[in-house]
């Protein structure tokens, strides 16, 4: 199951996952999340420069049946979205953690990140 | 989910061996999907697939004044209906509202089949019953003795042609036939659907229901038929713009407003809203159930405000969704009717914005030939 839930991320109950690399963070959203969601056919992203708390929504995404909100896993500016998303939204079901990235922040506060789980502890609220 | 609070089919476990995701439907335990609803959906417009609908409700009407009963209720002539054949109807209240909107089936001269709405069901049988009081007339509901099986989708006729003994190209659009042989299970077969295809509908005993799904996915194995959720069955019923009550119909919607005047016979015997239907007849309905598309990216949803281009509100939108035959984020709505007119300029109000769209034509979707 591992391969699900890369143990590299850090993960938010709102199953968001989060990349930390020099105070940059690229966000995305888990395995469980797209297949929860079912078909996804449309995204509503931020604009580069748009700044958010942590749990603040920060878009939208939509399958055939349901809309859900993208939800902050920490606070910060907005510093790069992926486009390709707008039109193949699909992307994000065929590879949730690489490809199917959502958005790259610059975090504002390390100390937010404590707030958040590794794969083991975020996989054990699935259950 | 806690399945045991929900009632269920007897498809249950056909549904979880084939992988399919159990939802609460209503308070039916229903598959929603199996794997995924654009594939589903797409199955059924190019090959085939098979829903179980057995959470539908049946009530008999039979006895001597039964078609005089169920003409009364209905907004349609069923006395134009023949012994084998099926018509759709609106059932009203006395000022035009929507009971529920059904099919039914002439049995025999006295003997009608009413398949009702499953949310509405125990309603219909109470408000049946009660209109039944005057007439000699047995009423039944049947639902939980009745099981129904949906294979819809251009191979629909091939595939269940090989585990039946009827001839189902002589079972033209909207006719039956009853006590035939379906994979060695007495069943009842009528050319009917909810998707926009041509295909059929199985009535039989709940206990053989697994054996005929099973049977049909076996012989459709090679005409890539799949079994298809309650998902699917909605998008491809808002493709075909078939009405679901709730959405396009119900107690504060008439038909004339929905569109489905083909469906009231004014002229024809005397039935339950008539006065008040004759009357929206004749002054026009106020408002009018539109297709629109989307101009800005977005999904119109049931409930979301309709604005005219100066921002006044107009209506709602019934159902919207991607359609996947299309490619478009598409709608259904109601809205004031000079502002029905196909090319009318509308916006959508989607999480606090206006976003343009434009009336087309409806249905989206028409199957060819």
């Amino acid at each position: 199951m591992s391969a699900m839930y890369p143990e590299d991320l850090l993960y938010a109950e709102n199953h968001e996952w989060i990349r930390v690399e020099n105070g940059t963070g690229t966000i995305g959203i888990t395995d469980y999340a797209q297949d929860q969601l079912g078909d996804l056919v449309f995204v509503e992203l931020p604009e580069e420069g748009d700044e958010f708390g942590q749990g603040d929504p920060f878009g939208v995404i939509e399958s055939v049946k349901a809309v859900a909100d993208f939800y902050m896993p920490v606070g910060g500016e907005i510093i790069e979205v992926n486009e390709e998303l707008l039109d193949a939204p699909e992307i994000i079901s065929e590879d949730p953690y690489d490809e199917g990235w959502i958005i790259k922040v610059k975090i504002a506060d390390d100390g937010e990140l404590d707030a958040l789980m590794n794969s083991e502890d975020y996989q054990a609220t699935l259950d | 989910m806690e399945l045991d609070k929900l009632k269920k089919t007897p498809l249950l476990e056909c549904h979880q061996k084939y992988g399919g995701k159990i939802v609460d439907f209503g308070g039916w335990a229903l598959p929603v999907q199996y794997t995924g609803i654009i594939d589903e959906h797409r199955a059924v417009r190019n090959s085939a697939g098979l829903f179980d609908v057995s959470h539908m409700g049946e009530i008999r009407v039979s006895g001597p004044q039964a078609l005089d009963l169920v003409d009364y209720l209905l907004t349609n002539d069923v006395t134009r209906v023949s012994v084998g054949q099926v018509q759709y109807s609106p059932m009203c209240y006395p000022d035009g509202g929507v009971v529920d909107d059904l099919i039914t089936y002439r049995v025999g001269e006295d003997e009608f089949l009413l398949v009702v709405n499953a949310a509405n069901k125990d309603k219909d049988h109470e408000w049946i019953v009660d209109k039944a009081d005057d007439y000699d007339v047995t009423v039944t509901d049947e639902s939980d003795d009745t099981a129904l099986l949906a294979i819809q989708g251009p191979r629909a006729e091939v595939i269940l042609g090989r585990v039946t003994d009827a001839d189902l190209s002589g079972i033209k659009f909207f006719r039956f036939r009853n006590g035939v042989q379906v994979a060695g299970c007495e069943a009842m077969v009528s050319r009917t659907g909810y998707t926009g295809e041509d295909g059929f509908e199985v009535y039989c005993e709940p206990d053989e229901a697994p054996e005929i799904f099973q049977a049909l996915m076996d012989a459709g194995q090679d005409d890539e038929l799949v079994p298809a959720g309650l998902g699917a069955r909605d998008t491809l019923r808002f493709e075909a713009t078939l009405p679901l009550y709730g959405q396009e119909l119900g107690p504060d919607i008439n038909p004339l407003e929905a569109g489905l005047s083909f469906f009231v016979k004014l002229d024809a015997g005397d039935f339950i809203g008539r006065d008040a239907l004759r009357s929206v007849h004749e002054d026009g309905p106020e408002r009018k159930l539109v297709g629109f598309e989307m101009v800005d990216r977005g999904i119109p949803r049931t409930t979301y405000p309709i604005f005219d281009v100066e921002d006044n509100e107009v209506g709602h939108v019934s159902s919207g969704s991607f359609s996947p035959t299309l490619g478009k984020n598409v709608g259904m709505g109601f809205v004031r009717t000079e502002l029905a007119e196909e090319g009318t300029d509308l916006q959508i109000g989607v999480r606090n914005r206006k976003l343009d769209a434009v009336v087309i034509g409806a249905p989206f979707y028409t199957r060819k030939g």
